[in-house]
C-alpha cells in the first residue's frame, strides 16, 4: 500500500514499518540533490514535523514525517549517491524506515489518485 | 512580468521558468549540475537579454563617465570593455557593470536587470551639468552569452574574426546574416563571448547556435547554472554579495577603483582606504556537505564575525563553497563556524578564486 502526504512524501507500508521517500513530483521541483541530511537511527519523529532535510543546488528543503514513530533504518547509500533521490525517488532513492506507533495516522494520507490531483493543482 | 525575446524558445525547451527581478527567466532546462558541466567542458549558452543597456553619447562622454564610475573610462581605447562599479556619494555600490567604449564620445553601460531603472535615473540625474545624452536601449537589444572552453573554436565557424578579440574587447559582426556586436566577456570563469543583437533577431541567432552547435555539445544553460559558475569563479553578485551598503573595497573590488581621478564616492572610499577596512568579502570552504546560504551567520569562538553572502555546492570542485562578508581581522586558512539552520558547521577561509577556468586573460 502506497500513500502520500500533502507535503510530497510517499509512504509504503509493510506491517508496522513505513518506508518513506519524496515523490517524483517533489524531486523534480527540488532539482539536483547534492546532500541528504539523514536522521540518526532511533530518532523519534512526530507526524507533520520536519525531521530531516535535503539540499539541492537551489535550496535546502525540510522533509516532514508522514507518520509518527521511530526511525529504524536510513538509506546510507544516499551519503555517497544523493542523486539517487533524483534518479529513482520512489525506489532506490528512499530515505528512511519508520516503525509506526499509530497506524490510524495512515488514514490522513492521500491515495494515489488524490495525490495526482494535488500535483496537478500545484503545477 | 517582462519577457525576453527568447521566452518562447525557453518554453519549447521545457525550461523551468522563475521570476527574476521582474523578468520571467529560465532557471534550468534539465539539470543545473549538467548545465554547469557543459559550460566547464564544452559550451553553455545563456539568455541574458534581461540585462540593461544604457547609451551615453555627447561631447562630455569621457568626462562624465569617468565621474560616474570608479574605474577609468578615459584610459580605454575604442573597442575595449571594462568591468567597474558605480557608487553613490557614500561609496556604496549602486551597481556593478560593464562599460563598452563604442567611440570617442560614445559609451554603452551594461547593467544588472534588477537595477536598470534605478541606474538609468541615477545616470540621468548626474548628467545634468554635462553635455551628454543618456538613452535606455534595454528593450532594443537581446543578449546571448556563449561560454565554455571551446567557444572560440565554435564561433569562428560563423565569425572567423573573433579569433582577434582579446579578453574584454569587442567588435561588430554579421553572423547568420544578422548584425551584432560580439565581446569576449562573460561571467562564468570560462573563455566565452557575449552577442548583442537586435531584439527581434535574438530567437533566430539562438536557434542557429543550438542547431549548428551539435558537434560542439552546445547546451542551453539557465540562471541556476549561471549562479553556480559565477560563484565558483568568485565573481560577485549584486544584491547578494554587494549592495548600496557595501563599498568596492569591502567587496574585494579595489582594482576597479582609480583614485587618481575624480568620481562620485571618491572621498569616502579614500577615507575608508586610509582608515582600513572593518569587514571584507572572503571565500569559505565548508568542511561538510551542507550548503551555506545567503544571510546565514558566521561565528568564531562563539562571537559573530560575519555573514554568508552567497553559497552553493560546487559540482566542479565537489564541495560546498561560499562568499562571506567577514571581520577583516580574519585571515586565510582561519577556521570559523557557519550556523546552518541551527547547526554550527566548520568552514575554512580560503584564497579566491575557488576555481580558475579557461578565461584567457592577456
Amino acid at each position: 500500500m502506497k500513500k502520500y502526504a500533502k507535503t510530497h512524501e510517499w509512504v509504503k507500508v509493510d506491517g508496522k514499518i513505513a518506508t518513506v521517500g519524496i515523490t517524483n513530483f517533489a524531486q523534480d521541483k527540488l532539482g539536483d540533490v547534492v546532500y541528504v541530511d539523514l536522521p540518526q537511527v532511533g530518532k523519534e519523529v512526530k507526524k507533520g514535523t520536519a525531521f530531516m532535510s535535503i539540499e539541492s543546488v537551489k535550496a535546502a528543503s525540510d522533509i516532514y514525517a508522514p507518520v509518527s514513530g521511530k526511525v529504524v533504518q536510513v538509506n546510507t547509500k544516499l551519503n555517497d549517491q544523493p542523486e539517487l533521490v533524483n534518479k529513482d525517488p520512489e525506489g532506490e532513492g528512499w530515505l528512511v524506515k519508520i516503525e509506526m506507533v499509530n497506524q490510524a495516522e495512515l488514514n490522513d494520507l492521500l491515495d494515489e489518485e488524490a495525490y495526482k490531483k494535488l500535483c496537478e493543482e500545484e503545477g | 512580468m517582462k519577457r525576453t525575446p527568447l521566452y518562447e524558445n525557453h518554453i519549447v525547451l521545457n525550461a523551468k521558468m522563475v521570476d527574476f527581478a521582474g523578468w520571467e527567466m529560465p532557471i534550468q532546462y534539465e539539470s543545473i549540475t549538467n548545465e554547469v558541466m557543459s559550460v566547464r567542458k564544452n559550451i553553455g549558452i545563456f539568455d541574458v537579454s534581461h540585462m540593461g543597456e544604457i547609451l551615453i553619447e555627447g561631447d562630455d562622454t569621457a568626462k562624465f563617465v569617468d565621474y560616474l564610475l570608479t574605474n577609468s573610462f578615459g584610459s580605454m581605447k575604442i573597442g575595449q570593455v571594462m568591468y567597474t562599479t558605480m557608487c553613490n556619494e557614500k561609496g556604496g555600490i549602486i551597481d556593478d557593470l560593464l562599460t563598452y567604449r563604442l567611440g570617442e564620445n560614445r559609451a554603452m553601460l551594461v547593467v544588472n536587470a534588477a537595477n536598470t531603472q534605478k541606474d538609468f535615473n541615477w545616470i540621468v540625474e548626474k548628467s545634468a551639468t554635462f553635455n551628454v545624452k543618456v538613452s535606455d536601449l534595454s528593450m532594443d537589444y537581446g543578449l546571448i552569452a556563449v561560454q565554455g572552453p571551446t567557444s572560440e573554436e565554435f564561433l569562428r565557424r560563423f565569425a572567423p574574426d573573433v579569433i582577434n578579440l582579446s579578453y574584454y574587447t569587442f567588435a561588430s559582426y554579421t553572423i547568420f546574416g544578422k548584425y551584432c556586436i560580439i565581446s569576449r566577456t562573460g561571467y562564468t570563469g570560462e573563455d566565452g563571448f557575449e552577442i548583442y543583437c537586435k531584439w527581434n533577431d535574438t530567437p533566430f541567432i539562438w536557434e542557429e547556435l543550438l542547431t549548428r552547435g551539435e558537434n560542439f555539445s552546445v547546451k542551453p544553460a539557465g540562471l541556476g547554472a549561471r549562479d553556480v559558475c559565477r560563484l565558483e569563479a568568485s565573481y560577485m553578485l549584486y544584491g547578494n554579495d554587494m549592495d548600496e551598503n557595501t563599498t568596492p573595497l569591502e567587496a574585494g573590488l579595489s582594482w576597479v577603483v582609480k583614485f587618481e581621478k575624480d568620481f562620485i564616492g571618491k572621498e569616502n572610499l579614500l577615507k575608508q582606504k586610509e582608515e582600513g577596512l572593518k569587514k571584507r568579502i572572503r571565500g569559505l570552504e565548508i568542511l561538510d556537505k551542507k550548503i551555506a546560504r545567503h544571510g546565514m551567520e558566521i561565528f568564531k569562538n562563539g562571537e559573530k564575525v560575519g555573514v554568508i553572502t552567497s553559497g552553493t555546492f560546487s559540482p566542479t570542485l565537489g564541495k560546498s563553497i561560499a562568499l562571506a562578508m567577514l571581520d577583516s581581522q580574519l585571515k586565510i586558512s582561519d577556521e570559523v563556524e557557519v550556523d546552518i539552520r541551527g547547526t554550527r558547521v566548520k568552514a575554512r577561509i580560503v584564497k579566491l578564486p575557488f576555481y580558475r577556468g579557461s578565461v584567457k586573460i592577456s
